[in-house]
């Protein structure tokens, strides 16, 4: 098996998303690239075998390795620099695949329960090279879209029911045809990926992944509505996928797929970057509008809406990534392929960002209407550590709290609006019994608190007020009548903003406090944190039932706090313990509470 | 420092709405904003050195100090505070002996700041290290970390 020809039909193809770097990717390429020179392999060989390529999704098994010998692949799981001399010397050149590194059935359990349109190319094409695009029918849809009149590109998205991706699920068809007949000139689309949810990372991975689709949805978009220039407006701290977008602008440009004349079309467009400054608020449209004119990126009242006065006072489409990366399959497939998966009222798929208490952490694309069960338990594998599972947040910080009892719900728009959550931009959010949800929902309000841009006062000092109050009920200090206070504040600040932002900040902590409530109560009445989350209120100690004598809590503790001999159980010196959390979180048996 | 601003200025050609883009070079070549820059470009472009101000200060991205040598941005989103990013933060903070309040060290060698999140959940909790991505950070690892960008 190691003869040249074989050596060939070589592809090797290694994960280089964000998280994938973060795990050594590249020092993986550049092992694969040694071994294979030093077994006499051409460097040039090499260069080609080695094809760098998107985010998979599945980040918790990073690096994952593709070994396609003529066509037969095989994909292994975290893979590391030390093992790629195995991998060379027993699968490349003796054709038997190194078993135990094989990824497992939780890798086919992960991908077999997804619906891919969007993510289907992600991880599997090369997303420098516009090439690999055209090759899987790239552009086919921007073309097809241009053949016709832009009435029909706006009916058959109608047709698909296509909801915007980015939170509020607006209907996208509807938008354009607002927009399309709109006076004024020129219009424009704009591509939002200033995706500011902690907690969701979908938008990223398909720029860093496949580009070209988000591209080829704002040529589809901006001929829909009659727009003659497109701004991508990206956060800075997306360096990869910054640098990404910006040689696929090129090469799109340099194939006549944007620029006078796309296609023999008599149709113009040309798209630019604009690079955020590091402001959760400019998600909302009306700010992202003042940032790109170059302003503080402050929401304004609507009406007017974008479609009528936009940026620079011109009609304006803004739609979300994901949203425009979902067209080029639309228009090739037709609207109603795209309405025959999902629900009711809730079209196509959505990508969902799985992270936190997870055991399988990453990017997952799911059929709207899926039930939360089946992405927890059937996609994600449960919990670390086999806890228990608690909630889950949606929509970031705002959207709210889903609680296990509320497991089999179907995941669409009004399914998670009916609980006080949202879709949001896709940043699903895992808890498990060791997280605090007040502690939770403390964090979320000092995020919008502090993303406030401070134009309306409920926003501005309501949001100081709520956290002010969740800080001291954190720190041991809460008082009767707290939480009717939040209520109050949180119902208040919803309906007196102006912006998303303000509208949807108390939605964190009135969804807690909705089915949670008692972990409030406990917090306030015994001063107890059920969770073991909050310092002031923290006792650790260990259960010598369940304590297996291991000595890891002995290891882990940095105050010398724990005494510990072999065979015999841990016990926790209060005096000494300074309450870091190392020895719970080192147990492995869950002994210490 | 004119020569340097001379150039950004020819980049953007005076086209409207360029303030943000303008700074964040003006950010890139020095580092943070000085203020003779803002000064410099608002009289070139006959725009208010108060709308440079007001950009500078309402956006995250924007510094009016010189920061560290060493940049180091800790993860604030959601998987990385249910991951316990809190306590390795205030850990890196005590190695390098900030004082309260303040963001860079007083020998001026590294700056720890906090940023809403860098969308890389799955790798919770995640610090970037002079643009480097540190990723599953622990305390030890976090004190691996500032030995190796402190040797550079």
């Amino acid at each position: 098996m190691s003869d040249a020809t074989n050596v060939k039909d070589l592809l090797i193809r290694v994960c280089v998303g964000t998280g994938g770097l973060a795990a050594g990717s590249q020092e993986v390429i550049d092992e694969f690239g040694r071994q294979l020179g030093d077994r006499g392999i051409e460097a040039e060989i090499v260069k080609k075998c080695v094809n760098k390529t998107g985010c998979r999704g599945f980040c918790a098994k990073d690096v994952l390795v593709d070994i396609i010998i003529g066509g037969k692949s095989e994909t292994y799981q975290l893979i590391s620099t030390d093992k790629v001399g195995r991998i060379v010397e027993e699968h490349i050149l003796k054709g038997e695949p190194v078993k135990e590194w094989l990824v497992g059935p939780e890798y086919h359990s992960f991908h077999d329960r997804q619906t891919k349109i969007l993510l289907k190319q992600c991880g599997h094409i090369d997303p420098e090279d516009i090439q690999a695009y055209l090759a899987i029918g790239g552009y086919e849809g921007a073309k097809k879209a241009l053949s016709g009149k832009p009435a029909a590109v706006i009916d058959e998205i109608k047709s698909s029911g296509l909801r915007g991706r980015g939170g509020a699920g607006f209907p996208t068809g509807l938008k354009w045809e607002i927009c399309s007949k709109a006076e004024g000139h020129p219009k424009y689309i704009i591509c939002n990926a200033d995706e500011g949810d902690p907690g969701a990372f979908m938008d990223r991975s398909v720029i860093e992944g496949n580009p070209h689709s988000v591209i080829e949805g704002m040529i589809i978009a901006g001929y829909a509505i009659g727009a003659s220039y497109g701004y991508v407006y990206i956060r800075a701290e997306y360096p990869l996928a910054i640098h990404r977008l910006k040689i696929a602008i090129s090469d799109a440009r340099s194939r006549g797929f944007l620029g006078k004349n796309i296609s023999g079309s008599g149709f113009d467009f040309d798209i630019r970057i604009k690079e955020g400054a590091g402001a959760f608020i400019c998600g909302e449209e009306t700010a992202l509008i003042a940032s790109i004119e170059g302003k503080r990126g402050m929401p304004r009242a609507k009406p007017p809406f974008p479609a009528h006065k936009g940026l620079w006072g011109k009609p304006t489409v803004i739609n979300n990534v994901e949203t425009l990366a979902n067209l080029p399959a639309i228009i090739t497939n037709g609207g109603k392929w795209y309405a025959s998966i999902g629900t009711e009222k809730s079209k196509g798929t959505k990508v969902f960002a799985l992270t936190g208490r997870i055991k399988n952490t990453g990017l997952i694309e799911v059929p709207m209407g899926i039930s939360l069960k089946e992405i927890i338990y059937d996609i994600g594998g449960g919990c670390e550590k086999n806890r228990k599972f608690k909630a889950v947040q949606t929509g970031g910080p705002s959207g709210g709290c889903i609680p296990a009892s509320h497991i089999d719900m179907p995941v669409d728009y009004e399914s998670l609006m009916g609980v006080g959550s949202m879709m949001g931009s896709g940043g699903m959010v895992v808890m498990d019994e060791t997280t605090c949800m007040v502690d939770m929902s403390k964090f979320f309000l000092s995020f919008t608190q502090s993303e406030s841009c401070g134009k309306c006062v409920p926003c501005r000092v309501g949001t100081k007020r709520m956290l002010e109050i969740l800080t001291r009920i954190t720190e041991g200090k809460g008082k009767e009548g707290d939480i009717e206070l939040l209520l109050e504040l949180g119902t208040n600040i919803k309906a007196t903003s102006l912006c998303g932002l303000g509208m949807s900040a108390p939605n964190p902590v009135l969804s807690t406090v909705r089915f949670f409530r008692e972990e409030y109560e406990a917090h306030i009445r015994e001063g107890i944190c059920p969770a073991s989350v909050c310092k002031a209120l923290r006792r650790y100690v260990v259960n010598v039932e369940m304590c297996k004598m291991c000595g890891k809590c002995f290891k882990a503790c940095p105050s010398g706090a724990i005494t510990w001999e072999k065979k015999k159980p841990a016990s926790i010196d209060k005096g000494k313990c300074i309450k870091c959390g190392a020895c719970y979180e080192a147990c492995p048996f869950s002994a210490i509470t | 420092m004119t020569e340097k601003n001379e150039q950004i200025l020819d980049k953007y050609d005076r086209e409207k709405g360029s303030v943000i883009s303008i700074l964040q070079d003006v950010q890139e070549a020095y580092g943070y904003i000085p203020e003779d820059a803002v000064f410099w470009f608002s009289e070139r472009l006959n725009i208010p050195a108060s709308s440079f101000f007001g950009v500078t200060t309402f956006y995250a991205q924007f510094y009016l100090k010189p920061r560290g040598k060493n940049i180091i941005t800790a993860c604030c989103g959601t998987a990385c505070h249910v991951k316990g990013s809190a306590g390795i933060i205030n850990r890196v903070r005590e190695e390098l002996k900030i004082p309260a309040g303040e963001t860079t060290s007083t020998d001026g060698k590294f700056t720890v700041e906090t940023i809403a999140c860098v969308g890389a959940c799955s790798i919770a909790p995640v610090f970037i290290g002079n643009k480097k991505v540190f990723g599953k950070m622990t305390l030890e690892k976090a004190s691996e970390m500032l030995k190796e960008l402190d040797k550079g």
